[in-house]
């Protein structure tokens, strides 16, 4: 692992350690009350889940266009991020809105959307998986797929009728709720961080692997 | 037999208000919107374990995602080691 992994991965843990406090201490929102604390762990896990999409539709683009296999390690290794946090954002999501919405889902916009982008994540990965050889080339595609979706998740809330809060939610927030929300963003964009580089590595040992194998054979 | 006619008349007349007088009263119909937070307390979600739910959920799935990886870089790296010595080996042999 890279020097800056265990000194990285220590701030993360401490700042994670440390956000349920600050996350109680902030104010209660006065129509949601108590379950809008969700929010915290909800939008950072939302946004982090977008950029994973976003990385692994560019890392995709970049190997198709040079067939260099880093990049193709490094959108496995988003695409798989994009599976874990599209999976918080999609769990959290309902355990909010059904306190402040009265349902655990609805066909809105956003809430669709969101889960199309996680489902064309989840095909990458099943692709790479069982699509055989030459999979790669084929998933790359998928992903930028997947990346073009994500404007759409963002600006959705914006222009079609929804219940889901719109983006212009965080610019306005009062101090008081905007710090430990960056506090949690900055702690789950280190995390996301951290993950990748674990998961570029693992994605390298395996390329290590194969080529040890067919020099074995040879 | 004008005693039997007019009881029946009263009968007839009377019968229906007596029947909706005996039913129980209709609730009354909501026609607005009313938050969440002046519903009955028997309509309320308490919002306590959904949060801590959503919290829990984070956490233990983090932590497991940290895990299986953490474990498949070693098993790989144990793999690849491996593998090296073996052709270390007959290399020199």
């Amino acid at each position: 692992m890279p020097k800056w992994f265990a000194p990285v991965a220590l701030a993360c843990g401490a700042m994670f350690a440390a956000s349920p406090f600050l996350i109680a201490n902030a104010p209660y929102e006065s129509t949601m009350g108590l379950v809008q604390k969700i929010f915290y762990y909800h939008m950072p896990s939302a946004w982090m889940f977008l950029l994973a999409a976003i990385v692994c539709g560019i890392a995709s683009g970049r190997f198709l266009g040079s067939g260099d296999p880093r990049h193709d390690r490094t959108a496995q290794a988003a695409a798989e991020l994009t599976v874990l946090f599209g999976l918080l954002t999609l769990v959290t999501g309902p355990l909010w809105a059904r306190r402040a919405w009265g349902t655990w889902w609805v066909w809105d916009p956003r809430v669709t959307s969101s889960l199309v982008g996680w489902m064309i994540s989840c095909a990458y990965l099943i692709l790479r998986k069982y699509g055989g050889p030459g999979s790669e080339r084929l998933a790359a595609g998928v992903a930028i797929f997947g990346m073009a979706n994500v404007p759409f998740i963002y600006i959705s809330v914006n222009y079609w009728r929804t219940i889901h809060p719109s983006t212009s939610v965080v610019p306005t927030l009062p101090v008081s709720m905007g710090v430990p929300l960056w506090f949690c963003v900055t702690a789950f964009l280190m995390l996301f961080i951290l993950l990748m580089a674990m998961r570029v590595r693992l994605e390298e040992s395996r390329g290590q692997l194969d080529a040890l194998h067919l020099a074995l054979e040879e | 037999m004008l005693h039997l006619r007019f009881a029946f008349a009263t009968l007839l007349l009377t019968g229906p208000v007596a029947l909706a007088a005996a039913q129980p009263a209709q609730p009354t119909q909501q026609d607005e919107f009313v938050p969440i937070s002046q519903l009955p307390p028997q309509e309320q979600l308490p919002a306590a374990p959904l949060l801590v739910g959503a919290y829990v959920f984070v956490v233990v799935t983090l932590f497991v995602y940290v895990l299986s990886v953490a474990r498949r870089v070693t098993t790989v790296q144990r793999e690849v080691d491996s593998l090296a010595a073996e052709i270390k080996g007959r290399k020199k042999g």
